[in-house]
């Protein structure tokens, strides 16, 4: 069994396009939207939520205001600036609150009490295309790299039963605890760029972070044909730093006109841009047997 | 006046918005404004491959991590215990920190009964300032492998100036968790840079729950506004949320784009359409 992730460093180089495609070519294998705070993966392959599970993580503290004295022990203590004194009155921000529970450990009256923190949910679905882990993150929530692992393991957990050959991943952008959560241990990540300086510069980023993690890479170029002075730049950048090209895709309307549709490119009709992508999976497939 | 530019999902054109925003108001020949620009996606910068800042100053971020006096530990597992990140791991005669997972809160330094943890910073990051023209300009760098970009973007959102003759862009990471938050908190407007299709949909409703969470107001900027369908517009009119700019795709911008070069230096079509966006949000603000 192999894990192929879907990243970029950059965001909106066209992963999730990309990745729902891939989904259409090919069977046997299990799905898994890491994108876990901007989910769209699922616009395009309509599942049906078989399975939902409450995500759990961390605790957030919940204030007494009986009890409380107003003393600002807490506020003393607090490293994220998420205690404030406004008109004598103690506040916790729970935006910038960070959960580490010292403020409830300090207090000297009791006033604060640390709770479980719901930070979301994730689900097992099924798709025309097999089966798809997915989530969403709460809303100005944390935590977002145990969810990103959770739907990992689900998806893996999966995979071994349903004795599938393959996982896809689609991951999310950047290069922090999300992307780290996404990539480490996966067999092959696949980055999609753009031939655009911050494509170039956001690309050199994320496979440094994947040397970090030593994890096998291959890149694609959306929308090479924007600049092709950049996209051999890019070329040249990727042969020097043993990063295989699996393809290039030209930039053609017909993806958005796939997209509003809510198909994948390769169903929705017969053009360059799926052909380009056909070929691409080809050359992936390839290298991870 | 703080505001942030944000937009839920990646790649619709937050820093093109937010460069070529930044120039118009400092550029402009009726009203010269004292401008902050602060790059707040500090996983991928990218604003200064288009103001190309001359940096004057650099300086490391560094998160408190703790250090373990082994004579004075007695292995009780008191630091573990209140750890509320499991970045710390005690055995029979071993105390394991694991730096990638602590953040920085104190915790087991405050409450060892041994006195035996101090803290030693490590460097996650860098902060570069300098001056893009008259543009005052900050940025930052999460260093390879971290995971945490919130420390850094704390860093930066300390530069804000709040004088009152200053306008302070702030140009937020993709997404809607810790990062985003970090970036557009007090914020005095946020403007949502969005695409006519599925997806800048369904990430512009989570962009206005966050912002709904965080009380503040915000309008839209629609790029490549004649692709796609029409969902997004009729969001915005049935939700009263002000469009301010609709951009077209155009094979001008996105070369240009691909370049380095803002769209304003070279268009003075586009350079008049930003040049009016700060009094949209004025007005929409005093609303």
């Amino acid at each position: 069994m192999k894990e192929i992730v879907i990243i970029s460093g950059k965001g909106g180089t066209g992963k999730t396009v990309i990745t729902a495609s891939i989904a259409a070519l090919t069977e046997n294998k299990v799905m898994g939207d890491c994108d876990v705070d901007a989910s769209n993966l699922y616009l395009l392959l309509h599942p049906e939520i078989k399975e939902t599970h409450q995500f759990y993580a961390g605790v957030i503290p919940a204030m007494d205001k009986e009890k409380c004295t107003n003393c600002g022990r807490c506020q003393e203590v607090c490293r994220f600036d998420a205690i404030k004194t406004i008109n004598g009155q103690v506040i916790i921000d729970l935006v910038s609150c960070e959960g580490c529970g010292v403020c409830s450990r300090v207090c000297p009256v009791e006033a604060i009490k640390m709770q479980e923190n719901h930070c979301g949910e994730y689900y097992i679905s099924e798709t025309k295309y097999g089966t798809l882990v997915h989530a969403r993150l709460g809303i100005a929530e944390e935590n977002s790299g145990k969810l990103v692992t959770l739907v990992r393991q689900n998806a893996q957990e999966i995979a071994e039963k349903k004795d599938a050959q393959l996982i896809i991943v689609d991951g999310p952008p950047g290069i922090g605890c999300p992307l780290i959560a996404t990539l480490t241990g996966a067999n092959l990540a696949v980055i999609v760029t753009e031939p655009t300086l911050s494509g170039l510069h956001d690309l050199q980023r994320v496979v440094k972070v994947g040397q970090h993690f030593n994890i096998a890479m291959m890149a694609v170029i959306n929308k090479f044909n924007i600049n092709l002075e950049n996209t051999t730049i890019i070329e040249k950048w990727c042969e020097e730093n043993n990063v295989t090209i699996a393809g290039k895709i030209h930039f053609d309307n017909i993806v958005t006109e796939a997209l509003v549709k809510g198909l994948p490119v390769v169903e929705y009709s017969d053009n360059s841009v799926s052909k380009e992508i056909k070929e691409i999976w080809n050359r992936i497939h390839v290298k991870i047997k | 006046m703080i505001i942030s530019i944000a937009s839920g999902k990646g790649g619709t054109g937050k820093t093109t918005i937010a460069v070529n925003f930044a120039l118009s108001l400092a550029l402009a020949k009726n009203k010269r404004r004292n401008v902050q620009y602060l790059d707040c996606d500090v996983e991928e910068p990218n604003a200064h491959l288009f103001l190309k800042p001359k940096i004057s100053n650099v300086n490391s971020v560094n998160i408190a991590i703790p250090k373990i006096n082994d004579t004075k530990c007695n292995y009780c597992g008191k630091c573990a215990e209140v750890c509320m990140y499991n970045a710390i791991a005690v055995t029979k005669n071993k105390v394991l920190v694991f730096p990638g997972l602590c953040h920085g809160c104190g915790a087991c330094m405050l409450f060892c009964p041994e006195k035996a943890i101090s803290e030693e910073g490590k460097e996650i990051g860098i902060i570069e300032e300098g001056k893009a023209d008259s543009i005052h300009f900050i940025h930052g760098r999460l260093n390879i492998g971290e995971p945490m970009a919130p420390p850094i973007i704390r860093e930066i959102k300390k530069k804000v100036n709040y004088k009152k003759d200053t306008i302070t862009l702030i140009d937020a990471p993709p997404g809607t968790s810790c990062p985003v938050i970090e970036s557009i908190k007090e914020s005095d407007y946020t403007i949502l840079v969005t695409e006519p299709t599925p997806f800048g949909l369904h990430d512009l409703k989570l962009a206005v729950e966050v912002l709904k969470k965080l009380d503040i107001p915000y309008g839209v900027v629609l790029n490549k506004c004649d692709v796609g369908d029409h969902k997004v517009e009729d969001y915005c009119n049935k939700n009263n949320v002000p469009i301010l700019l609709s951009i077209p795709l155009d094979k001008e911008i996105a070369i240009a784009y691909s370049k380095g070069i803002p769209i304003v230096q070279i268009n003075s079509f586009y350079k008049n359409k930003f040049s009016q966006l700060l009094d949209k949000i004025v007005d929409d603000n005093c609303e």
